[in-house]
């Protein structure tokens, strides 16, 4: 069966799911009880799973990822919501240095979820809209996704959830309640982790995006269709662990590629995607690898700032013209 | 509390494995046969032994690296300690981590440390909580030393502890320094373990070269935590009788306070209780130290003929 619903109602529709399935899972976070959370992404699942639960916790990230490895080596599910991504640097130790490396050092390992809301465009200036998502994913021991879609939002938790491993899900802030899409329920709609998904089928050029700015490209390729240009759009997912032969697939189909993210460009995983296309499929390649993500500079707040700031459709088809051109 | 000579011959035996294993490592380091960084526990024997003997079996534990007899009495085998050391593939990380960091075995209720200390305080936290969450009757003990108490984190974990009223043991080892800090760079107060009330739970102090005093201490601090009655912070008063690391000379250590230290050493005043009960004389200790010898010989053979890791694994074990 399909539901409509938006990309929050998937999230809670996910946690839920998993909590009425496994007893272990219990989330923990800051307001997220009681208040339901600063997006209200928990809202009702106090009252349906109680205190022990869904736990209100003091403001502490480092500690809060501590403390979920520690319930995770006594065989509980710990899902953290660190309130806005941007503060995820303060649990930031907790994460690479302990959770990370654990199964490597002596194979315990730690099934912990690391629920960050993401992103920018809100006009929520430097420190309520980063995409932090390169730390991790330079990660060893890390696996970090990000849906782009209701279906993949409920899809990826619920997978992340099953994960043994710790998992940073950077869901979009810009996505909770301006897209709604159909989902599936129960177990049809579970996204393995690590697989990426055409959204749009296309012969002249790729797009390789994740996020919101999936639907960015998706509203470029649109816009270039009329142009007599056919875009394909890949909708990586999961960025660690990365799928790799989609990658090379879509390279080798439309020799013409444009990485896009809204992360600052900087070493990014956009610079990674563009190695790994350079080293092995070069020979397919019928022009530049181009990218389209954000300057190397904080958010800024300021409307025209974060706009100029921010990727979007235009930029996204400018660039696209330009290497369809080459 | 009156013990058994039986539990006293234990804790002795443990005391003295982890005191010889300390002194031989070192050796094994000057044969080159341990490579990189060293820790010493001498003079902190009383504290991992004390505290880990008062653990259920069921508890669960997270040492630091002074804590070598704790990792030695939840049953991590000198075999594998020293293979550890050598970074051999029957070490206890597999060759992947350094000297006694990473230490961990779940099926021995261990968890291993990283080197960002304090991170096993919120993990012990974090075991305690799911213990009081499941309702198990189960104890999460942890250690850490008087420099790591100047973190943020350790303000993080103590208060998670109260407001969640976990039960789990705190033992701060207060050794006098942190690497080259003095006590008197690290904070403006006399006891580390006064900080508890600020939280909301009990602290105390003990002398943690008294053998007694901290299994005292631990055993009554685990008792109420089983009884739900919450944390507790237990500050053993010690000195670190060794460098920092093995190739720290401690130049800055005065004299005198080693001196000092020295005439308050944990084992001799064991082993004074235990000659003034009757229960030990020359004979009997040279008998141990000849058996602890020859277990750490064994040990020892052990590890130098355990391979090394397959250089082809080195990717092998970062994911589930
Ligand atoms: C977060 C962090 N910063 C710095 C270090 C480097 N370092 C290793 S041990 C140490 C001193 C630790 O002192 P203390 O906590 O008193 O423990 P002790 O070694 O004295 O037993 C330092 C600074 C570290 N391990 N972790
Ligand atoms: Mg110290």
């Amino acid at each position: 069966m399909m539901r409509e619903m938006t990309y929050l109602e998937a999230i809670r529709d996910a946690l839920a799911y998993e909590m009425r399935r496994d007893p272990r899972v219990l989330l923990m976070g800051e307001d997220i009880g009681v208040y339901g959370g600063a997006f209200k992404v928990t809202q009702g699942l106090l009252d349906e799973f109680g205190s022990e639960r869904v736990i209100d916790t003091p403001m502490a990230e480092l500690c809060m990822v501590g403390v979920a490895s520690g319930m995770a080596f006594v065989d509980l599910i710990p899902v953290v919501e660190i309130q806005f991504a941007d503060f995820i640097s303060n649990g930031f130790d907790s994460i690479v240095n302990f959770a990370a490396t654990n199964h490597y050092r002596w194979g315990a390992p730690v099934p912990i979820v690391v629920r960050a809301p993401s992103g920018g465009g809100l006009r929520s200036g430097p420190f309520h809209s980063q995409n932090p998502e390169a730390w991790f994913v330079h990660t060893p021991g890390l696996k970090v996704i990000i849906p782009a879609t209701p279906a993949d939002a409920r899809g990826l938790l619920i997978s992340a959830i099953r994960d043994p491993n710790p998992v940073i899900y950077l869901e979009s802030k810009y996505l909770y309640r301006s897209l709604r899409g159909s989902t599936p329920d129960g177990e049809d709609g579970v996204t393995p982790i690590g697989v990426a998904a055409i959204r749009r089928a296309g012969d002249d050029l790729s797009i390789i995006t994740y996020g919101p700015m999936v639907h960015e490209a998706l509203t470029a390729a649109e816009t270039l269709a009329k142009e007599g240009a056919s875009l394909e759009v890949l909708d990586l997912r999961s960025l660690k662990p990365l799928d790799v032969e989609a990658i090379l697939t879509t390279v080798a189909k439309t020799s013409k590629v444009l990485i896009v993210h809204e992360a600052n460009i900087m070493a990014s995983v956009g610079g990674e995607i563009a190695a790994l296309i350079a080293e092995h499929a070069f020979e397919h390649l019928d022009g530049p690898i181009m990218r389209v993500a954000a300057p190397d500079t904080p958010v800024p707040y300021s409307p025209p700032l974060e706009d100029a700031y921010r990727p979007d459709a235009t930029r996204i088809a400018a660039a696209a013209r330009e290497l369809l051109a080459y | 509390m009156e013990l058994s000579s039986e539990f006293l011959a234990q804790a002795h035996y443990w005391m003295r494995l982890a005191r010889t294993l300390d002194d031989r490592a070192i050796v094994m380091h000057k044969q080159g046969k341990i490579v990189g960084g060293m820790f010493s526990q001498l003079g902190h024997e009383a504290i991992s032994v004390g505290a880990a003997l008062a653990l259920g079996p069921d508890d669960v534990i997270a040492p630091m690296h002074r804590d070598l007899g704790a990792y030695l009495v939840r049953g991590i085998t000198p075999r594998r300690m020293v293979a550890q050391f050598f970074g051999r593939v029957t070490g206890v990380s597999r060759g992947r981590d350094a000297n006694i960091h990473g230490c961990g075995d779940l099926s021995l209720g261990i968890v291993g440390f990283v080197s960002m200390l304090p991170a096993s305080l919120p993990v012990t936290v974090g075991m305690a909580h799911g213990f009081k969450l499941k309702g198990e009757p189960r104890v999460a003990m942890t250690f850490f030393g008087d420099g790591s108490s100047s973190e943020g984190l350790t303000h993080e974990a103590m208060n998670w502890a109260a407001v969640f009223n976990v039960p789990a043991v705190l033992i701060v080892e207060n050794n006098q320094y942190a690497y080259s800090t003095p006590l008197e760079r690290q904070m403006c107060i006399e006891n580390i373990a006064d900080r508890a009330a600020n939280y909301g739970f009990p602290g105390v102090v003990v002398d943690g070269n008294d053998f007694f005093a901290v299994y005292q201490a631990a055993s009554e601090a685990v008792a109420r935590a089983r009884a739900g009655d919450g944390p507790t912070l237990i500050e053993c008063k010690t000195m670190r009788m060794r460098g920092h690391a093995i190739h720290d000379n401690m130049a800055y250590v005065p004299r005198d306070l080693l001196d000092e230290w020295t005439q308050r050493d944990p084992i001799a005043r064991f082993e004074q209780r235990l000659r003034e009960r009757g229960l030990l004389d020359d004979a009997k200790l040279s008998e141990l130290l000849v058996r602890i010898e020859a277990e750490i010989d064994d040990a020892e053979r052990f590890a130098d003929e355990s391979p090394y890791p397959d250089p082809a694994i080195v990717t092998e074990g970062v994911y589930r």
